[in-house]
């Protein structure tokens, strides 16, 4: 079992630390590592499986798992983005289960030129999302979000929301970091193009 | 350089990944171009209200039902 250890001034993420001990036996160690992440691994599930029930069962899955296959972390990677692979590879499998016969396309990329020439150029409020209550804005965010392909919405998850770099979304999803650049770019300018009507300053965008 | 090469370069430009050498083109281009300056404040500010705003909020006791279930499974194996 590889321990990884401190060298020289090195320090070490804790939450290697946590893994070590887990892996020594110590249960309350991995449910620290539970706490940490739970909520984004929850996050990223009802983002790809756009199912709450499907996302629940991801999470306890993506969890046991890693508790289960923990010898097998390297350590080379971070836990959180090794826990991020597993909890991804687990919501594309509910994804297909449930949609057996139709397409999961996160791995294909789409043709649609929306979102890569803005055509929304209105300025927005200065502070948007004060216009919205709390459950009206998270209501306008989901929406918005779920109408991206889900390809480009993965990828805009992983990097921008839970703070992945994009070497790692390539790495946890299969692409090329070419090609997790080019997915951002277009989903960055879809969510601003949508967005952009709940968030501008003028009805029909004259000043 | 024009808006379409100023928008291929937006990606890179919002992470702080465009080469040294790019960067000032770029500010230049903005100078210019108000509709590339609200696409840019824009762009950032939806990245930004996604980062700051739950949407999906963890079910109640999804946690504690996880943890039961690693303590079963550690009960068996550990």
């Amino acid at each position: 079992m590889p321990i990884i250890q401190a060298q020289g001034t090195e320090e070490v993420h804790p939450d290697i630390l946590l893994v070590n001990r887990a892996r020594q036996g110590d249960v309350q160690a991995f449910e620290q590592l539970v706490k940490q992440y739970d909520r984004q691994v929850f996050r990223i599930a009802q983002h790809i499986t756009q199912n709450r029930e499907d996302a629940e069962d991801v999470v306890q899955d993506a969890f046991l798992k890693a508790y289960e296959k923990l010898e097998q972390f390297q350590g080379n990677s971070k836990f959180y983005t090794w826990l991020v692979r597993i909890a991804v590879n687990e919501s594309l499998m509910r994804l297909r289960k449930r949609r057996t016969g139709r397409m999961v396309s996160i791995d294909e990329d789409v043709e649609t030129e929306e979102g890569s020439m803005p055509r929304d150029l209105a300025e927005w409020r200065p502070d948007p999302e004060m216009m919205y209550g709390q459950s009206e804005l998270a209501e306008i965010l989901r929406k918005t979000i779920q109408g991206l392909p889900p390809g480009f919405r993965v990828v805009f998850v992983l990097r921008d929301v839970e703070g992945l770099s994009t070497e790692e979304t390539a790495e946890t999803l299969g692409l090329s970091v070419p090609a997790v650049k080019s997915r951002l770019l277009r989903a960055r300018l879809q969510l601003r193009e949508r967005l952009s009507r709940y968030f501008r300053k003028n009805e029909d965008g004259t000043k | 350089m024009n808006c379409s090469e100023f928008l291929a370069q937006l990606g890179d430009f919002l992470d702080n990944q465009v080469p040294t050498g790019l960067v000032g083109e770029l500010q230049a281009h903005l100078e210019g171009c108000e509709h590339c300056v609200i696409t840019l404040r824009t762009t950032q500010k939806t990245i930004q209200i996604y980062r700051n705003h739950e949407i999906y909020e963890l079910p109640a006791g999804l946690r504690e039902r996880l943890q039961a279930a690693i303590l079963a499974k550690c009960k068996k194996g550990c």
